[in-house]
Parts: structure tokens; C-alpha cells; sequence
């Protein structure tokens, strides 16, 4: 699973622009499914049919990651940005942007900002290649870079600044790769949705055109288990996939998480539940497609979301893959 | 039906705790309030409740002249569990919930682990703050947010050790109903209670009238959290017109006038992008004709009702908004004039009656 | 051209406020009935026409969109004194003061107010009035007199009159209110009006409300689910002079063509159409910009998440000072956004819809 991990932190997707990941994660699944589509914005759509009698069920986790997109190059070649999703200003001085090309930057910052006396905007960034001049940046209006380097590891830990949501691809790819040639009842429509981001978007469009019996969204939730943590939260790193009860866009489906919640204990896998302030997942978006459809999220605890270096720890990620595995195999009565 | 009938069911249904995902019991009451005035009644995949009172058809046909859909949002906020620190609880917000009117409230915690079976309607609880005289002048000047705020079950740290309370259940504010003078009443809840007492009260005064359109009166859900209920609702219902029925500000010493309505005076009807020019024609016909007395709502863009879901629902619906006033908003002293209650069912029970087959080209004429 | 002017300046001087957009709708139907096969328009009040393509099926179904509503104002309240409280959440606060404005259909003249400078106290001068410390005075004496020309929830806008500011045709420019978006909608009845038809179905929709949400495009993309669509707008230009090392963007500049969008707050445009109209521009010798990223918001951000998806993209007139009241375009500008949706329409195919 590390493995699978670094391969899919190392490819390059920022919102609007999955095309790299796409094709890497084209590759993990083609062979384990009975079809895939792309639609028009972007999803990769990986159906994977079953025997019959079970419900269809939608999981979806977001191929994208925030980033930053050109909107100005000066005459000395340093670029300004726009930031394509949420950019915390505070964790940007100093990180290194790799763009899709693999043209690497750090994020400076100007000299408007007197250290200290106020904090930094966006907009008192800069992307800066190293260049000099204007005429060696190949680099133009609109193009895209995200926080680089990619993946580490570490004992039980994981490190990557795209571990939201790569660490909820990790899951599903691996998922699919545990259900090989297993029979279960239940049609799956496993959805790397794109633009999450910035909505959530895909899995809207994504949503509506499945018509799905019920959804999870595989995404990251914060902890609140670091120093002065606030606002106070149970969820912790290492102690288990964590049950969304609500977040800031969404409640649970309360029938399906009971379900998921009886799933981990008779199967003794360690979970948590979790009230996320500040932040939610594609679920949101796919709860209120059409008439509505029973959705909710299963979280991977992380630390440092939204900056350059965040951090999972690989048995809640196990843990996730298993009880999607323990809950699918029965049959899902809401 | 009547006004000391509505004034009733308004009271039951504030004294039913129903937060923003978590409204069953509230449906509930609502069914059985509802009664014979509703034909069939059906629960959606989000938990709304879509009941459905068949219209009388017009001479000649043999379907309903049309499909109205009302929606009355029958969530209320309040507040979750998100840490549980020997004892005490820390919170966070279901819908919009001011922290300082939290202080010093009495609430009921709702279990959901091992052992809560035996507490169906919930603990009591109270949201404490430090005793002033403990703290600095500052201190004492400044608000306490809900970060710092704990609720205080008043039991010891073993009870909770099978962990009984867990993280998301829900806490509901106690608000209980208190009759003031000049025919108010004071509740928690009102928000929106006082609406689906509005929808029930005018399906009973529609029992006692004519009616040729078929009328889905929906309780929806989680309207605090985002109008979640009502479009998924309306998408499923699929109208040819819609109403919200919501609460709106009135006057409250303090707070400038421009956005304030007069108490006593009238249910308001609201106007602007969001409503259908159409239907506030239709609606305010309606109150004259029936000496309803009204008040208009200037709303210039997102009315933050149901109403700015429903009218963009596939297609797009022609939707209007009833608001009765209440002052002191999303506290648990929401006040109300019980007159304006009955008003604004008796208002939307003639708006009913009035439609018939030609009343969709009539509202299309205000769009040209 | 000068067709394309006096059009653009009917347009800018109707009234149309959103939330109240018949006099435009009507000023529209007008211009395009018979030139088109069918005009319908919803329960929204979106004016949406169809004018078949030739040539063999199936065809490409097409949605071009330009907003027919501007930011306006909406009476909350007739005051004692006869003066008027308003609300205006989509101007810039800071161009409210003493500016001329029309009150509903009838246009009623009134005047926001404005602070007296010799009669200012303290830092109050320093502040920005909103419209919560605002009024407008239509000269009424009292309560009484005022409800008499003006109800609650009647709408208004500023009061600006189309003016020409230079004929010469390399620089041809012209002032007025709401070129945000009737510069779009002046576009789109230009593209109606061609002789020649479309290889495509075009679904031409003059759409309401898109100053308060997007509203109005919605529906119409839910309604004609099409296989592609396209944002026909004015917008924001800040092409002033700066200091010389003043490092930032003008987003995009008057006289440098349409300008496409890449990315805003509502859309990353689809990646197949932007391969589309940058073709077209070269292939037609159209010189054309590319907006900043990450500003603002168009109807495109609305349809493209329709149904299951559409490709989607804007394109605009670049417009300085828009949200206020009186904006300013360069009529080259708007001509060339014409010439370049009516080549990507003769252009277009399935391949511009792939991912």
C-alpha cells in the first residue's frame, strides 16, 4: 500500500488539471473493474458490477489537490498566483511548488510585508524559479503548480502535501485490489472525482449521472490531538477511520452510519467519530443530487492539512480499506 | 380548525426537541397532528416528510389542476457533542447558533451509546460559566465563545466511562413555551415551528374549503445546515409552485428598523428576485380579499429560506415566501404574536383555494 | 458597428435590475423575433431562444448565455421624512455616494445622499458609508408624499445615460451603466442576427439574475441540457496606470480583444473548448487575452454542473469600472468577441467535448 501511496502522491493534480493522476489511477483500476468513463469534468468513473440483489453505491474520493495557478509574470520572471483552493497564507513562505512540466519554485515573499508587524496574504507571494529574467520562464498565465516534494515515509506515518485526498484514493484502489474476485452483491461506482477543491464539483455531476442508493466519501478529517488544539476534537492520529458524524457543509446520514459503526465493531476494526468544524467532504455534494441520497464520509485523521507537509498515519488507512471491505461484503439495509 | 387550535399544535410541536438531522420525532408529531387533513404521507432518502392532500379535480378533468408545494423547515439548531473531558462536554453548532445566548441555558443532551436506551429523552444539562467574581474586569467584558464553553451534566466522570455520551450527539437548547401578555408567546423553536404550525393550520382550514390543486405539504429537513432538505425535496416532488413557510425579524428595540417587521400587524409576504412576481400578486389578492392583514418583506437577493432552493430546483419553480415575525431570533425566548400565526394559515389556506387551471398562465403574465 | 453601438446603448439605458428584467426581456424579443425559431421564456423570467442548425444530424446542442440583469438597489424602507432606506448588495459601497439613480419602471428620479464635507465631525470622513448609513431622496416631504411614487420593494438602478466617448475606429469607446452584462446580451443578438446559419442548435438564453447567484443559467442549463456552453460577459478591467513597479495584473485590457477565461471563482474553463477558441482566434486572425485567473464569477460557473456535467467556458468584453455606475468598452473589443463565438460555432466539434 506504501507503495501505491507514493506513486499516487508523486503524480500531479491540482483542480481542473487531474489529468496525470487520472492516468495513474486508470492504470490501478482498469483491470479490477468491469468499466470506466471519464466525464465531462473529468471524473474517472470505475463501475464495478455485482452479483446481483445489492444496492448501488457510490465511493467517491477526490483526485485534486490544491495548488496555485500563474496569474502574472513580471519582467525579472517572478510569478504571481491565484490560489486554487484553500491556501493557507501562513504555510506558504518558503514551500517548494513543483508545475506539471516539473518546473520547480519556491514561494517567496515580498518585501511589503515587514516581518512581524502584519501577517502575509497571497497576495504578497510570489513563485520564484529562480530565474531572472522574464525570457527564462517557460511558465505562462494559467499555469498550475502545487506544494512539492511528494511522498516520505516514516514508521506508521506517511508524509505528502496531498494526502488529502491521495491517502482516500489509496483506499480505494486498494479496496477494489482486496475485492478481486470476491462476490458481492452490490454494484460499485467507485469515483475519483475531480475539482473538490473548489466545490466540491465533480462529485455533483458525478452524483446526479449514478443515481446511487447511497454514497461515502473517502477524504481526511483534521485531529485534535496537537498542542493547543482548537477547536477541541476527539479524533486522533493512529486510533482508527473516523465515522463523520457532521462537518461544516453536511450531517451524516444517521441510518448509515449506525450501519458502518456496527460494521467496526463486530469486526473489531478501530473507529472514531468525528465532528469536523471548518471543512467537508464530496459527500456534501452528493447528499442533495436529485431526490437525495443517504451519504456520509469516512475520514483518515491528519495532521497539517492544507500545507506543504501533511501526515497520515498508514493503519487508519488500513483501517478505512477494511471496514469499506467488512461493511460491502453484507447485505445494506437503511 | 382555529386559531386556539394552531395555537395549540404550536405549542406541541415547540416542546418536541428536533435539531438539524436528527428530526424524527418531530415527524412524528407532525403525522399524527396532521391527521385526516393529509391523504398519504411518505419520508424521503434525507428524512423529509412529503405529505400529500389530494385536491378536489375541476369540473370536467380528471386530474388536479395543478401541484403546490409547501415547505416548513422542522429543524431546529442547538448544539454537539465534540469532546468529552471527564465529564463535561465540549460543543460545537448545529446551525446558527449565537455563543453568548448559550450561556447560562439549561439544554438535554441526547445519548447514543451503550446504556442510552434508558434515557429516550435525553439528560439534563446546563451550560455553565466560571463564577464572576473569579474573574478580571476584562474578563467579565468579554464574550465567551463556544470553544470555552462546556455543558455540565452535574454527574460524576464514572458515568460517562461505557461511554454513554458520544461525540455528535446532539444537545437541544430548552426553551420551554411561556404565555406572555397581548396574546405572545415565548418559545424556543419558534424558528420554525410557528411555520409548520402554519402549514398544519392551513391544511386543516383547507379540510373545510374547496380546493382543485393537489397540495404536497412537506416538513423538511436540515434547513439550518444549508436548505439541505428542501432541495432534494423539491427535486422529488417536482411542483408547479412553491411556498416556504419561514419565521422573519421583528421589530426589536435596538435593531434598525429597515429590516424589521411590526409584530401583531401580519404575516409578511416576500418580494424580490427569489419570489415570483406572479405569486406575490396572487398572495397579496389573496390576504385582501380575505382582510388578511399583511406585511410586504423587501428581500433583494438570497431570501435565506427554502424558498431560494426551491426556485431553482431542475427546471425552475415560481416560488413565493409566507414569514411570521419573531423577535430575539435563534435564542430560546423566540416571541411571537399567536394572531399572526393564524393569520398566515388562514392566508395560505385561501392562496390554495384560489388556483385552479389557469392559474399558471396567470402567474406567467408578471414574467413576459 | 455603429448597428452594434446603438444596440449596446438601448440596451445599457433600460432598466434591469435583477429580479426585474422585463424591460430588457421585451427590448430583446424585439430585436431577435424572427430571426429565431422559437422563444420561450421560464418561471424565472430567463428569455431562452432556439434557432436550428443546418446540416446533417445528429448536431452539437449549443448554449451561449449573457445575463440581461445589472447590480442594483432594492427600497427597504419609506422613511418618516419622505427619504428613502435602500440595499444594494452587489455595488461597491464606495461609489454609492451622491450618485443619480431611477426608482422602478417609471423611473423615478432620485439622488443618494452625500456627506457635507464642512459639516463632518471627527474621522468620520474616513470611513465607508454603506448602505445601512445611506438614504435616497426623491424631494418628497414626507412619508406620505413619497409612498405616493414609490412602493417597499421597488427596485432601482443608477441613472446613467449612454454617451459616446471617441468615434475613432481604431479606438472606438463608450460609457454607460450595465455593460456588465448588455455588452454580453448586445453579443448575443448580434450573433442571432447572422444571414448565415449554424453547423450547431443554438440555445440563445438572455438569463436573469446572475448578479445574485448564478440563479437564472441554472435552470436554463438543467432545462436544455446541452452538449456545450458558453459565457458571453463584460469584465473587470484594471488596465489604470500604476506605478512603474507596481507588480500585479490588470486582469485584462481594453483594446487587447475578448478576453477568455481560464479559471474564476465559479469555473476552470473546459479544456477542450479553451483548445477551441484559441484555435479559432488563429485560424480568423482575431487578436484575443486571457483573463487573470481567479476573479470574479460567470453563468458559465452555473451551467457547467448541470445535470451530469457540460463543458463550459466564458468570454468577455473587458469592462472598467464595472459594478458601478457608468462602466467603459472599446466597441473592437465587443465586435471581436462576436466574430470569435460565431467562428468557434462553425468550428466546434465532439472532439472540443473530450477530456
Amino acid at each position: 500500500m506504501e507503495q501505491l501511496a507514493k506513486r499516487l502522491a508523486e503524480a500531479f493534480g491540482v483542480s481542473g488539471f487531474e489529468e496525470e493522476i487520472r492516468s495513474v489511477l486508470l492504470e490501478e483500476v482498469k483491470d479490477l473493474v468491469d468499466e470506466v468513463r471519464v466525464d465531462s469534468l473529468g471524473n474517472l468513473i470505475a463501475v464495478r458490477k455485482g452479483s446481483g440483489g445489492g444496492k448501488r453505491v457510490m465511493l467517491a474520493a477526490h483526485m485534486d489537490q490544491i495548488g496555485l495557478m500563474v496569474t502574472y509574470v513580471d519582467e525579472k520572471g517572478f510569478m504571481r498566483f491565484a490560489n486554487v483552493g484553500y491556501i493557507y497564507a501562513l504555510a506558504s513562505w518558503g514551500g517548494q511548488v513543483r508545475f506539471a512540466d516539473g518546473t520547480l519554485g519556491t514561494v517567496g515573499l515580498d518585501g511589503r510585508v515587514k516581518a512581524g508587524r502584519t501577517l502575509p496574504e497571497l497576495r504578497d507571494y510570489y513563485i520564484d524559479t529562480g530565474a531572472t529574467s522574464k525570457a527564462e520562464v517557460t511558465q505562462k498565465v494559467g499555469a498550475v503548480a502545487a506544494f512539492w516534494p511528494g511522498f516520505a515515509s516514516q514508521g506508521n506515518t506517511w508524509f505528502s502535501p496531498n494526502l488529502d485526498d491521495r491517502a482516500g484514493c489509496v483506499v480505494l484502489v486498494q479496496l477494489l485490489r482486496d475485492l478481486k474476485d470476491v462476490k458481492i452483491d452490490h454494484d460499485l461506482y467507485v469515483v475519483f472525482t475531480t475539482q473538490e477543491e473548489i466545490g466540491p464539483r465533480g462529485a455533483q455531476t458525478a452524483g446526479y449521472a449514478i443515481e446511487p442508493d447511497l454514497a461515502i466519501a473517502i477524504d481526511v478529517t483534521l485531529t485534535g490531538d496537537i498542542p493547543y488544539a482548537s477547536p477541541a476534537m476527539e479524533v486522533g492520529l493512529g486510533k482508527g477511520v473516523a465515522i463523520k458524524v457532521q462537518d461544516s457543509g453536511m450531517i451524516g446520514h444517521a441510518g448509515l452510519n449506525a450501519k458502518l459503526i456496527g460494521a467496526a465493531e463486530s469486526a473489531g476494526i478501530p473507529y472514531q467519530l468525528e465532528v469536523l468544524q471548518g471543512g467537508t467532504t464530496d459527500a456534501y455534494a452528493i447528499q442533495v443530487t436529485r431526490a437525495g441520497v443517504p451519504a456520509t464520509a469516512l475520514s483518515i485523521p491528519s495532521r497539517h492539512v492544507h500545507t506543504p507537509s501533511q501526515i497520515v498515519d498508514q493503519r487508519d488507512v488500513a483501517a478505512t480499506v477494511r471496514l469499506l471491505d467488512v461493511f460491502l461484503r453484507g447485505p445494506i439495509d437503511l | 380548525m382555529d386559531k386556539a387550535q394552531i395555537s395549540d399544535i404550536l405549542k406541541q410541536l415547540t416542546s418536541v426537541d428536533g435539531l438539524s438531522g436528527s428530526e424524527a420525532r418531530v415527524a412524528e408529531l407532525v403525522r399524527s397532528l396532521a391527521g385526516s387533513t393529509v391523504t398519504e404521507f411518505r419520508t424521503d432518502a434525507l428524512g423529509n416528510l412529503i405529505g400529500l392532500r389530494r385536491g378536489a379535480p375541476e369540473a370536467g378533468s380528471e386530474s388536479a389542476s395543478g401541484r403546490i408545494m409547501l415547505a416548513a423547515h422542522m429543524d431546529e439548531i442547538g448544539l454537539a457533542v465534540t469532546k468529552i473531558d471527564r465529564g463535561f462536554l465540549h460543543l460545537a453548532k448545529v446551525g446558527g447558533v449565537d455563543p453568548r445566548s448559550v450561556v447560562g441555558q439549561e439544554v438535554t443532551v441526547y445519548p447514543s451509546g451503550p446504556g442510552s436506551a434508558a434515557y429516550p429523552d435525553g439528560l439534563p444539562g446546563y451550560v455553565g460559566s466560571r463564577p464572576p467574581h473569579l474573574l478580571s474586569a476584562d474578563e467579565r467584558q468579554k464574550v465567551v465563545g463556544l470553544a470555552d464553553l462546556r455543558v455540565d451534566l452535574g454527574l460524576p466522570p464514572a458515568f460517562f466511562e461505557n461511554g454513554l455520551i458520544r461525540v455528535g450527539d446532539r444537545i437541544a437548547l430548552r426553551g420551554p413555551v411561556t404565555e406572555l401578555l397581548g396574546g405572545r408567546l415565548a418559545s424556543k423553536a419558534l424558528d420554525n415551528r410557528v411555520s409548520v404550525a402554519v402549514m398544519i393550520g392551513a391544511l386543516g382550514y383547507l379540510d373545510a374549503m374547496r380546493h382543485t390543486w393537489d397540495v404536497f405539504a412537506v416538513a423538511t429537513v436540515q434547513e439550518e445546515y444549508g436548505l439541505r432538505g428542501a432541495k432534494a425535496a423539491a427535486f422529488g416532488v417536482a411542483p408547479d409552485l412553491g411556498i416556504a413557510l419561514d419565521v422573519t425579524f421583528a421589530d426589536t428595540p435596538g435593531v434598525s428598523d429597515n429590516e424589521t417587521f411590526a409584530m401583531d400587524k401580519g404575516p409578511t409576504i416576500g418580494l424580490g428576485p427569489n419570489l415570483h412576481p406572479g405569486v406575490v400578486r396572487r398572495l397579496k389578492a389573496a390576504a385582501e380579499a380575505l382582510e388578511i392583514p399583511y406585511q410586504i418583506e423587501p428581500l433583494p437577493g438570497n431570501s435565506g429560506t427554502d424558498a431560494w432552493a426551491i426556485q431553482v430546483t431542475q427546471a425552475g419553480i415560481p416560488t413565493g415566501l409566507i414569514s411570521v415575525p419573531v423577535r430575539y431570533m435563534h435564542s430560546c425566548v423566540e416571541t411571537v404574536a399567536l394572531a399572526d400565526v393564524d393569520r398566515a394559515a388562514r392566508l395560505l389556506a385561501g392562496f390554495i383555494s384560489r388556483l385552479d387551471a389557469t392559474s399558471l398562465a396567470d402567474i406567467a403574465t408578471e414574467l413576459p | 458597428m455603429t448597428d452594434l453601438r446603438d444596440l449596446l446603448k438601448r440596451l445599457s439605458e433600460t432598466f434591469g435590475p435583477s429580479g426585474n428584467e422585463k424591460a430588457v426581456r421585451a427590448l430583446i424579443r424585439a430585436e431577435i423575433e424572427g430571426r429565431v425559431d422559437r422563444l420561450e421564456v421560464d418561471a424565472l423570467g430567463n428569455l431562452i431562444a432556439f434557432k436550428a442548425g443546418i446540416g446533417p444530424e445528429p448536431r452539437l446542442k449549443v448554449l451561449l448565455a449573457a445575463h440581461m440583469d445589472e447590480v442594483g438597489f432594492m427600497i427597504t424602507k419609506i422613511n418618516k421624512d419622505g427619504t428613502l432606506a435602500f440595499s444594494a448588495p452587489s455595488v461597491d459601497a464606495r461609489l454609492l455616494l451622491a450618485k443619480r439613480v431611477r426608482i422602478g419602471e417609471p423611473g423615478v428620479p432620485g439622488v443618494i445622499c452625500a456627506p457635507v464635507p464642512h459639516l463632518q465631525k471627527g474621522d468620520s470622513a474616513h470611513r465607508v458609508l454603506d448602505a445601512d448609513d445611506l438614504f435616497i431622496d426623491i424631494g418628497a416631504a414626507d412619508e406620505k408624499f413619497a409612498s405616493a411614487k414609490v412602493t417597499l420593494g421597488d427596485y432601482a438602478t443608477f441613472a446613467t445615460s449612454f454617451s459616446v466617448l471617441s468615434e475613432d475606429p481604431a479606438w472606438p469607446t463608450v460609457r454607460g451603466k450595465a455593460f456588465d452584462d448588455r455588452a454580453g446580451c448586445a453579443a448575443l443578438v448580434a450573433l442571432l442576427a447572422g444571414d448565415e446559419a449554424y453547423p450547431v442548435d443554438l440555445y440563445a438564453a438572455f438569463t436573469v439574475q446572475e448578479e445574485v447567484g448564478l440563479r437564472g443559467a441554472r435552470v436554463v442549463a438543467h432545462r436544455v441540457a446541452p452538449d456545450a456552453a458558453f459565457a458571453l460577459e463584460g469584465t473587470i478591467c484594471d488596465d489604470l496606470p500604476r506605478p512603474p513597479d507596481e507588480d500585479s495584473t490588470p486582469v485584462t485590457r481594453v483594446g487587447d480583444g475578448p478576453a477568455i477565461t481560464l479559471m474564476d471563482r465559479s469555473l476552470v474553463s473546459h479544456p477542450g473548448l479553451l483548445a477551441l477558441l484559441k484555435e479559432t482566434a488563429e485560424e480568423t486572425g482575431l487578436a484575443v487575452q486571457y483573463k487573470a485567473p481567479g476573479l470574479g464569477g460567470t453563468d458559465a460557473g452555473a451551467m457547467h454542473l448541470a445535470r451530469e456535467g457540460v463543458p463550459a467556458i466564458a468570454v468577455a468584453t473587458p469592462c472598467r469600472y464595472i459594478h458601478g455606475p457608468a462602466a467603459i468598452l472599446n466597441l473592437n473589443d465587443l465586435q471581436t468577441l462576436v466574430s470569435l463565438v460565431d467562428g468557434a460555432l462553425r468550428r466546434i466539434g465532439p472532439a472540443n467535448l473530450s477530456r
